[in-house]
């Protein structure tokens, strides 16, 4: 419920709202736990709205504090108070659920910068959708399929007992030709991971993969680190962004993981990109503000290809995607999901500052597993 | 000083009065906030017959509240994708009918409330509070981990349910159907208070010996009451999953608990108008207050401070100048 | 599965219990002493991690990391103390929920005006990482082995304070009959402010201590308490000793069904089916626990008064 005058940029973009011609409403997380994703996703987002400098897209942005009914009622709001053009923002798979299928079939365009349940790119998918981000399996594909190149044949796989967390062993398993040393599913929220570890290092495990976002992943990666257990580890960029690595520490170093997106990817747009935004936030981007910044820049390229009313010429112009991606190649594909490389990083220390370096490429041109049960 | 039936008939008058003029100057979002207020007033209003009548401090009323809204979210679940609800011995259709989905939801949580009644109802005190807390927690974990239906991702309904001759889509016509719930459950409420089940469920709370001198027991009297308070708060539930379309295990969590609980102490405990004040300031609030500051919890956390700590009867007691009965 | 697992599994379930133990003994005091139900005490919990990890990233030193734990968390107690909960003493049950849940809602929200929205970080102590191979050929963390350690010295602590000195006969009077104490001449507003900040400590130091091994954010006391609430209602309200005994019930349940549970499933489902339902049934555990509890003793195992 809340309507974020974002300091100088939002104002001047809406202080302009008489010449607008698109108007675009973000709802994301902004406060409670989370909301660190969200606060990326909108600076990378409101990054590249100033740096085209456009007077023409008007920028609403909501707090949906994590909630899906405050989500839902959010998106009412945008549709049938604010009349937006567009929408996007939202992080969580479970609030992209609430909203997207309601507000896509009001006939508003939603360009999804985070979330990407199976769901709507396969059955449920919409021609107003388009998702800039990834399939929500692709980075733990992209894990199974680097684990084969490493020759990891035994591997200890574990994520939360929630459907994100089954979608992720679902993912690796995908890719992964070895053996299973054990699968687990631990609680939602959960912060000891003492017992899990015990299973982990009596399991003979030749490596582990585990899918545990937010607070849940530090836990996890302080304590195996405190265990002893030598077992490498393998994971989705979640636990290794940015925002998080900070509060993992050390205990992070070394670690590989998988990601659409690198601070060091080597593409003009994106050393732009992270110089910038290094120099505006004074801190380093993440993978979410990468994947705010895109969705902008997708938003803006359509914008000038055609007519926002327009709504055949407009879709036409977003499944394009003909915009400078900070990813280097970016396509569509037939469910208006990416395809792309996705790659292998290794935490590093750069001066004091923990980040990530590629050394790999782990999936090339990866769409992903529930397209063709998509017809549009 | 005013009397509270005046005040309950212009608190009504002015929820309408609201809508009415959201409706003459086209702001359709004005209307969900008002439903959105009608609903948590409508949970509110069966949490205060536990609380307020009969003294039972519940911090798990969102078992019924969720119980509710995923009675309503499986109904249509197996409507919209034309599969059958199996339920062991029989397999039934989905329905996307409201009256229906509402008996549903009705009778689940009223079964839902006896069962945790008879056994919560043998504790008392913050006992009482902290086993309902954790039949909540139950709750909520077991439908994060329940894949079938969604799990943490919980339901998504394409088109809300539908009610015989209105179309719900349209936000003053769902509003209606809401409000009219609502001032039921008052009306019921009301009755209730007067008639000698209430009567001595209020003698239960205050003087539990003197109730079983005249041969009732205060164990039963409780248990009904809790029954008919879970039963409407399950009934606001499928409300509230039809106003989002959209059901998740947040509807089961223990700070909806709180907030229910919140809603009636900021209108005043055991009023009954109470519940329907505080849904409308609390949803008021949230609008307005998330509109200036991105930490707006923390005035709101100031305000409900205030409130217990110098105004005990909540709004009602300001507005009557008495304080409500002591829980 | 062998029985090295299971002892490590019994120890790590150990382990969470004393921790627990630290937040409940707290929580248990003040209801004991002051007839107070605090939902804020996850938000002590919180204060003593965060201040925690602001002085380690000053400084370095965990010791003084856990000292200013305790201190700014005795101090946050100390102040609600006196603002707020000291006029909620004699209120209903439902004031202290919900003026405690409205003080939840500052913390959280305070917390990240003054920190930010991203997790800090505090790390194990550098003379205590790593691991210890114990008796039997164990492998087990030395921080962890040092929790256990510190919690069983804070309860032997708590039980030579309650049962020992001057001021543990007061708190046992005043738990008993407050006026007549205050009759004899002990200044009660003085005692009560003690035994809050005493939990609160307490609080902090738990949060401080599994700080180090988590991640410290804000939100990260509210799963706590709830915990912590299960305990004190197992083990009786007011009782040191049932919150001692329940702490330690409610770590091995939760920790041990998280593991056999599933395991048990296996015998007759297939693996990834029995995994998920084990892990379901195993969130539930704690609570099927209390409510087993309670049904069978309406006061818990060692209450004293409903």
């Amino acid at each position: 419920m809340k309507k974020l005058a974002l300091g100088a940029a939002a104002l001047a973009l809406a202080a302009t709202s008489a010449a607008a011609e698109v108007k675009v409403g973000m709802i994301t997380t902004l406060s409670g736990g989370g909301a660190g994703l969200g606060i990326d996703v909108r600076d990378g987002f409101v990054l590249a709205l100033e740096q085209a400098g456009r007077d023409d897209i008007e920028l609403v942005i909501e707090d949906d504090q994590r909630k899906p009914d405050i989500a839902v009622q959010l998106a009412d709001k945008m549709i049938q108070s604010e009349r937006v053009d567009v929408m996007t923002g939202i992080i969580w798979s479970n609030l992209a659920m609430a909203v997207i299928p309601s507000a896509v079939n009001q006939g508003v365009f939603y360009l999804s910068p985070n979330a990407g349940p199976s769901q709507l790119a396969g059955q449920g998918c919409h021609e107003n959708y388009f998702n800039v981000a990834w399939q929500n399996d692709n980075l733990h594909e992209a894990a199974g399929a680097w684990a084969n190149q490493t020759g990891y044949e035994n591997s200890f796989i574990l994520a939360p007992n929630y459907p994100a967390g089954q979608d992720a062993l679902t993912g690796y398993k995908r890719f992964y030709e070895g053996e299973l040393a054990g699968e687990l599913y631990t609680q939602l929220g959960q912060t000891d991971y003492a017992a899990e570890i015990a299973q982990i290092r009596a399991s003979g495990a030749d490596s582990v993969f585990f899918f545990l976002p937010g607070g849940m992943g530090i836990s996890f990666l302080k304590q195996y680190a405190d265990s002893g257990v030598e077992t490498p580890v393998i994971g989705p960029a979640f636990s290794f962004d940015q925002g998080i690595l900070g509060a993992v520490g050390d205990a992070a170093l070394g670690i590989v993981n998988t990601s659409q997106w690198s601070k060091d990817l080597d593409n003009p747009t994106n050393s732009a990109f992270v110089e910038s935004f290094q120099e505006k936030y004074d801190r380093l981007p993440s993978l979410y503000a990468s994947q705010g910044f895109d969705t902008a820049n997708l938003l803006i390229s359509a914008i000038d290809a055609a007519d926002v009313s327009d709504k055949e010429a407009f879709r036409e112009a977003l499944r394009a995607a003909d915009f400078d991606s900070t990813r280097g190649d970016f396509e569509f594909g037939p469910n208006h999901h990416p395809i792309q490389d996705i790659y292998a990083r290794e935490v590093v220390m750069e001066g004091d500052v923990l980040t990530n370096r590629i050394i790999g490429t782990a999936l090339e041109d990866r769409a992903d597993a529930y397209a063709d049960a998509c017809n549009m | 000083m005013i009397g509270e039936r005046s005040i309950t008939l212009v608190v009504l008058g002015l929820l309408l009065a609201v809508v009415a003029w959201a409706l003459v100057v086209d702001e359709p979002f004005t209307i969900t906030l008002a439903t959105r207020a009608a609903i948590l007033a409508l949970a509110a209003v069966g949490l205060n017959i536990a609380l307020g009548i009969g003294g039972m401090v519940s911090l798990g009323h969102a078992v019924f509240f969720g119980l509710g809204g995923y009675a309503m979210g499986i109904l249509a679940y197996h409507a919209q994708s034309f599969s059958a609800l199996d339920l062991g011995l029989v397999s039934v259709a989905g329905t996307k009918s409201m009256p229906v989905i509402w008996l549903v939801a009705l009778g689940v949580s009223a079964l839902a409330a006896l069962l945790i009644g008879l056994l919560s109802l043998r504790t008392s005190g913050v006992y009482f509070i902290m086993i309902t807390l954790a039949f909540g927690q139950m709750f909520y974990y077991f439908a994060i981990s329940w894949s079938a239906y969604g799990g943490e991702d919980g339901l998504s309904i394409y088109v809300r349910n539908g009610f015989p001759g209105l179309n719900t889509l349209v936000p003053i016509q769902f509003f209606g159907i809401c409000f009219a719930l609502l001032c039921a459950a008052l009306f019921l409420n009301a009755r209730l208070r007067a008639s000698p089940f209430g009567l001595a469920l209020n003698a239960a709370r205050q003087v539990p010996a003197r109730i079983e001198t005249v041969g009732l027991t205060p164990f039963r009297l409780k248990l009904v009451a809790f029954v008919i308070s879970g039963a409407i708060t399950g009934l606001a539930g499928a409300l509230f999953a039809d106003l989002n379309r959209f059901v998740s295990p947040t509807m089961f969590s223990w700070q909806l608990s709180g907030e229910l609980i919140v809603l009636i102490v900021i209108g005043g405990v055991g009023r009954l108008i109470g519940p329907v004040i505080g849904a409308c300031l609390f949803v008021a609030l949230e609008h307005w207050l998330g509109g200036l500051t991105e930490f707006w919890h923390v005035y709101l956390g100031a305000i409900l401070l205030g409130i217990v700590l110098f105004a005990r009867g909540g709004i009602v007691g300001l507005l009557t100048g008495r304080e409500g009965p002591h829980v | 599965m062998s029985l090295i697992l299971i002892a490590e599994q019994v120890l790590n379930g150990l382990q969470f219990g004393v921790m627990l133990f630290l937040m409940a003994a707290g929580l248990t005091l003040i209801f004991g002493v002051m007839g107070l139900i605090n939902l804020a005490h996850g938000s002590l919990y919180m204060v003593g991690a965060f201040a925690a990890a602001a002085v380690a990233g000053a400084t370095g030193s965990f010791l003084l990391a856990l000292a200013a734990a305790l201190a700014a968390a005795a101090l946050a107690g100390v102040l609600i103390e006196i603002l707020v909960i000291r006029r909620l003493y004699r209120a209903a049950h439902l004031d202290q929920v919900l003026a405690t849940f409205a003080l939840i809602l500052i913390f959280s929200e305070g917390t990240r005006w003054v920190f930010g929205s991203f997790p800090l970080f505090l790390d194990v102590p550098d003379a205590l990482s790593g691991p210890i191979t114990l008796p039997g050929g164990i492998q087990y963390p030395v921080y962890r082995l040092t929790l256990i350690g510190i919690g069983l010295a804070v309860a032997l602590g708590l039980w030579w304070l309650t049962a020992r000195t001057r001021i543990g006969i007061q708190i046992r009077a005043g738990e008993n009959d407050r006026e007549m104490i205050a009759a004899l001449g002990v200044d009660i507003s003085r005692l009560y402010t003690i035994v809050f900040a005493l939990g609160a400590a307490l609080a902090g130091l738990a949060g401080a201590l599994v700080g180090a091994i988590q991640s410290v954010q804000v939100g990260m006391g509210e799963p706590v308490l709830i915990l912590a609430f299960v305990v004190i209602v197992i083990g009786g309200i007011g009782s040191i000793k049932g919150a001692f005994i329940g702490a330690l019930l409610v770590g091995l349940t939760d920790t041990l069904g998280g593991i056999f549970l599933p395991e048990l499933f296996k015998l007759f489902m297939p693996a990834d089916a029995a995994s998920q339902t084990g892990s379901a049934l195993a969130s539930m555990a704690i609570y099927i626990l209390m409510s087993l509890v309670l049904i069978w003793r309406p006061s818990g195992l060692f209450g004293a008064r409903a």
